[in-house]
């Protein structure tokens, strides 16, 4: 009995994150995702345009709460997703080397970035308001306050190739300020984002808020960005051929918010353009006037 | 159209106690004072020229009481101010009396012979008049007195005191006993001194108090504290006597008294009554200016309408 | 209201401008001819007389005109701040000076009363040059980075309810941050522009800077797909707004556009009454009710509906209808007879629908295109005229029980450009306004405007914001 038997390992079935759930696609197709040398890793579910339908349907009844929600409890809850990140490193690690053709030092380097995204995010949900907005010095007398506010569900197409960082890096601005989001992972390296929904489960983020879909950008992507209940599009992963042009037409159809595709490393530090741009400025106004009716004196 | 006593009576659960009355005041609509003076502003933007401009001075001449309230008052000022009110411009006898002329009540008997037979009135403030700070039995003989003497409206003054503290129930009772005095005898007009209660919400609120109580007019001012009449209090109480009259049937006549010194502002007073309560009230009968320099102004604008040379003060009477 | 007191006619002196028979258009600093030609008439819509014959600017005349802008821009921006800010100081200040003349202007082309151009458009005006001359050398300091710089050329197509507004707004800020502009009027209401024109020659301002480029919807879809253009700031329709949406598909062009509205006004139990039928009267009458963030929905507490709905309509029998250049006139003409169509069709098809139309009884000019204040009760979510756009004077009455109920109507609209809340309550007001899906919500006021103050809607009202701070970003590189 010198050899011992070799442990058969447990294959994970990867499954979308959507509404807070972990469907399969509603299609029942899957789709191989092999790792950057060609080696199979994972079927992953090839979803349909109704899939995405269910995203959004999920992602909608999700925005009031979580719009609601008071920045501070975002940022705890984005801060959370971190700590649950942190725990499962190794995980991440694995996944990423493995979609991004990475060594494990350097695939450890971009799960540590992507974890200290989230922070970094989690720290603007209580700040962003006093950075972009603010009182109005109208010439008369009333109050005027400019404050920002979510725009509402935004379709994210995540980055085709930066599958893990990329990925934290555009959907952590989106939600940080109160929308939702449905995610179309990237479709060669979705391994990764259906891992993060798992994370996301676990990280006390409502569920619906973030849905994660794998399969095509341009088989999902014209029904989301003609979609009339998504109210903006991020179109960083939508490179292949003319769709970012083609989904951009499409998205005009009820005037979505549209974030081009443009070169960006996700190395460096963000700014706050990705929130801005999903971010709607609203300005109020009260009299003020003034306290007695004797006169504008006092 | 009900009389005043059954609008009072209209009133009777609203005014049995002071919290009833509280409650009642305090649920009438708020006042935006910056909106409220928004379209004060507004409507004083009106440009009223030539035809309509002759009609409003015509019309604003009529609606004065005119007003002297000093110390230094004698008979014979008293009787300057009595021919001046029945006979404005000696030059065109066309020019219309003002409605009275508004005196302290130890004045009204030298009042009242000078207008005698003229149809010029004659009003007297009263109640402690301007502060209004004597017991209730010193402002009924005062309020007597000026009857007695021939008065034709007295102007009564509301406690202020009790209205910022809150006895409301009181200031009710005060009107209504004076306004018992008056009975048939005398017009009341009841004076909030609106620059003492300071807020567009306590306006509306001694307005409505007032109509419930007996007013035939309310008043803003007694010309004697530093902000008076306003545009935007009068267009309130312009406001107040509509919805009175809509509730109850009644109508009410208001009265700005102090600061409007000019034709000017005094055809913004009458746009304000035409386009808020419209041509019922524009009749000295409902609308009154309590004032003295007004006088001047408007006759010196009609004489410039009437031969299109600018006037100058030396053609006009300094009483 | 029939009265004893009837106001004499108050006309403002038309001898203050001098219009002139003919406008070529502005292009480099001079004004010329159409390339090919074309003219069109501009009317005055009080009197369907025909104030001037306006060169109409073709494809050609784009090109032209954006290769100038193009050649202008490599100076403009590189100019130190301080000198752009002054250049415009001094177009304010000109604004300023010839404000009379220029309110007489507009109320002559556009129909609006001049009680209004004199007391908001002119004053709102000067004030936005005024406000953006400032920025001119203060954005390192605008939170937009260190030295942001301009995009290069913007084209700019504006609409005919506020011309000379809407101008300010599109050029005051594009030229504070380096930018140069060709800008379209719109066809009914060219003149403002051309007069500005003149104001920028005045003013000294470089050649090219500033381009005007009067003519139709072609001319401004020629100017929003002309390669060399940057920026495309629009103001109008929700349609053409789309349209533009899709034509600037796949390019680096940065986009802004102000579009439609169905603003709620929403009127609680505990307002104060008396100015809140003032609100609802300016914000639906205020120019006719073409305004895009009208308040052209009444959303009223049903406890007080009838009491409200008494106070309105007897102030709306007091608002003064006719000569735009009459000082007492409230309601002016509607601005073409296209849009007047427009609003009759809508006004039919709402009647058609059942609900319960109510016209103020005012005495209506035979000559010039005009419609009276008109209010519809009995109108549900369901009728065409409380979902479409009218762009005139024209209420659409709806009741609502609760709170929540009231937000979830003023939100059930594919718009989302206004919004007002009365009440005397301020949590009230702070947790309505919070739900509101509107870029500007007035609390107990309607129609206020400042250029500190950023403008702009969510959803099909467009997107970006104009006005203040935020006003910057539309024409900086960030």
């Amino acid at each position: 009995m010198s050899e011992s038997a070799t442990r058969l390992s447990v294959f994970k079935t990867y499954k979308l994150y959507v509404g807070g759930k972990f469907p399969r696609s509603e299609s029942g197709r899957v789709y191989e995702v092999t790792d950057s040398k060609g080696k199979w890793l994972a079927n992953a579910p090839l979803s349909s345009r109704k899939d995405a339908r269910d995203a959004v349907v999920a992602a909608r009844k999700a925005f009031g709460g979580w719009a609601g929600a008071t920045a501070y409890n975002r940022g705890q809850i984005l801060y959370r997703v971190a700590e649950m990140l942190e725990g499962r490193k190794g995980q991440f690690v694995h996944e990423v080397a493995d979609a991004e053709g990475l060594s494990k030092s350097k695939a450890a380097a971009v799960v540590d970035a992507a974890i200290d995204r989230w922070v970094w995010y989690a720290g603007w949900t209580d700040k962003i308001a006093q950075v972009v907005g603010g009182a109005n010095p109208v010439a008369g007398p009333y109050f005027n306050l400019s404050s920002p506010e979510p725009t509402g569900v935004v379709t994210v197409v995540a980055p085709q190739d930066s599958s893990f960082l990329g990925l934290v890096s555009v959907i952590a601005p989106v939600i940080a300020t109160g929308n939702t989001a449905v995610v179309i992972a990237s479709e060669k390296s979705p391994l990764p984002a259906l891992s993060l929904g798992e994370v996301l489960a676990t990280s006390d983020l409502p569920g619906g808020v973030v849905n994660i879909l794998s399969g095509k950008a341009a088989e999902m992507g014209p029904h989301l960005a003609a979609h009339q209940d998504v109210n903006a599009i991020d179109l960083t992963g939508a490179t292949e051929g003319d769709l970012a042009r083609e989904l951009e037409i499409a998205a005009a159809d009820n005037l979505k918010r549209v974030l081009r595709p443009r070169p960006e490393d996700f190395n460096e530090s963000p700014g706050t353009d990705r929130m801005t741009a999903f971010l709607e400025t609203k300005t109020v106004w009260h009299p003020t006037g003034s306290l007695g009716a004797s006169g504008s004196s006092y | 159209m009900p009389t005043t006593a059954s609008a009072a009576s209209a009133f009777a659960d609203v005014t049995a106690s002071d919290g009833a009355l509280r409650r009642f005041l305090h649920g009438l609509p708020g006042v935006d004072a910056v909106g409220l003076e928004a379209r004060a502003a507004s409507l004083g933007t009106r440009s009223i020229k030539t035809t309509a401009k002759a009609y409003a001075i015509d019309l604003a001449i009529s609606m004065i009481d005119l007003t002297t309230l000093e110390g230094a008052d004698t008979p014979g000022k008293v009787r300057a101010l009595a021919a001046k009110a029945v006979n404005p411009d000696p030059t065109d006898r066309t020019t219309p009396t003002t409605a009275a002329v508004c005196v302290y009540p130890d004045m009204v008997a030298t009042a009242k012979a000078a207008v005698a037979g003229t149809g010029v009135k004659v009003a007297s403030v009263a109640t402690a008049f301007p502060a209004g700070r004597a017991a209730l039995p010193v402002k009924l003989a005062d309020t007597a007195d000026a009857i007695a003497a021939g008065a034709d409206e007295i102007d009564m003054v509301i406690d202020r005191g009790a209205f910022l503290a809150g006895h409301y129930l009181k200031v009710y009772e005060q009107i209504a006993a004076i306004k018992a005095e008056c009975g048939d005898r005398a017009r009341l007009k009841v004076i909030f001194e609106t620059g003492e209660l300071s807020t567009y919400d306590n306006i509306r609120r001694a307005s409505w108090l007032g109509m419930m109580a007996g007013a035939d007019f309310i008043k803003t001012s007694t010309g004697k504290v530093a902000v008076n009449a306003t545009p935007a209090n009068t267009l309130l109480m312009l406001e107040a006597v509509r919805d009175f009259r809509a509730q109850t049937g009644v109508q009410i006549g208001v009265k700005p008294a102090g600061g409007i010194r000019n034709t000017k502002e005094a055809i913004k007073f009458l746009v304000l009554v035409n386009e808020t309560v419209g041509e019922e009230w524009l009749d000295n009968h409902w609308f009154r200016f309590g004032a003295s320099s007004l006088l001047n102004d408007l006759l010196m604008q009609r004489q410039k309408l009437a031969t299109g040379r600018y006037s100058g003060p030396d053609y006009v009477t300094v009483d | 209201m029939a009265s004893a007191f009837e106001y004499a006619p108050a006309p403002e002196s038309r001898s203050v401008v001098d219009i002139a028979p003919s406008y070529g258009l502005f292009i480099d600093g001079e004004f010329v001819e159409a390339a090919d030609g074309k003219v069109f008439k501009t009317v005055s819509p009080s009197s369907e007389e025909v104030l001037s014959e306006i060169a109409q600017a073709g494809a050609e005349d784009v090109d032209r005109a954006v290769k100038a802008a193009r050649k202008a821009f490599e100076k403009w921006s590189a100019l130190p701040g301080s000198e752009r800010a002054k250049y415009l100081f001094r177009i304010a200040r000109i604004i300023q000076e010839r404000s009379r003349e220029l309110a007489v202007l507009e109320t002559l082309d556009n129909g609006k009363p001049i009680k209004e151009t004199r007391d908001a458009d002119l004053p709102l005006v000067a004030a936005h040059f005024f406000y953006y001359a400032g920025w001119a050398d203060k954005l390192d300091h605008a939170g937009y980075g260190a030295n942001p710089r301009p995009l290069g050329v913007a084209g700019q197509v504006i609409p005919w309810n506020f011309p000379l507004l809407m101008l300010a707004w599109k050029i005051a800020p594009a030229l504070a941050t380096g930018n140069t502009v060709v800008l379209k009027p719109a066809e009914t209401t060219p003149l403002s522009a051309l007069f500005f024109a003149d104001i920028c020659r005045q003013a000294g301002l470089p050649k090219g800077v500033v381009n005007i480029l009067p003519g139709y919807g072609e001319t401004g879809a020629a100017l929003v797909a002309h390669p060399d253009v940057n920026k495309v700031a629009f103001t109008g329709s929700t349609a053409v707004g789309k349209a533009i949406a899709r034509s600037v598909a796949g390019t680096d062009k940065k986009v802004t556009l102000e579009l439609g509205g169905k603003g709620a006004n929403i009127v609680f139990d505990d307002a104060p009454i008396d100015q809140a039928v003032e609100g609802i009267v300016n914000g639906i009458f205020f120019n006719q009710g073409q305004v895009c963030c009208a308040g052209s929905r009444l959303l009223v507490q049903e406890s007080i509906q009838d009491e409200l709905l008494d106070s309105l309509k007897r102030r709306l029998n007091t608002l003064r209808l006719g000569d735009p250049l009459d000082k007492n006139t409230d309601i002016g003409a509607i601005n073409s007879s296209e849009q007047l169509a427009r609003i009759t069709s809508l006004v039919e098809q709402g009647e058609a629908e059942g609900a319960e139309r109510w016209t103020a009884s005012c005495e209506i000019p035979s000559a010039g295109y005009w419609f009276a204040p008109t209010l519809f009760t009995n109108v549900t979510q369901a009728h065409r005229i409380a979902r479409d756009e009218i762009f005139g004077p024209v209420l659409s009455v709806l009741s609502f029980r609760t709170p929540d109920e009231a937000v979830a109507k003023a939100n059930n609209s594919q718009y989302g450009l206004s919004a007002g809340i009365w009440t005397e309550k301020g949590s009230r007001i702070l947790a309505v306004a919070s739900k509101l899906r509107a870029g500007v919500v007035w609390a107990n006021t309607f129609n206020k405007f400042d250029p500190t103050s950023p403008f702009g809607g969510y959803k099909e009202s467009g997107f970006g914001r104009e006005g203040g701070r935020h006003g910057l970003e539309a024409y900086l590189d960030v």
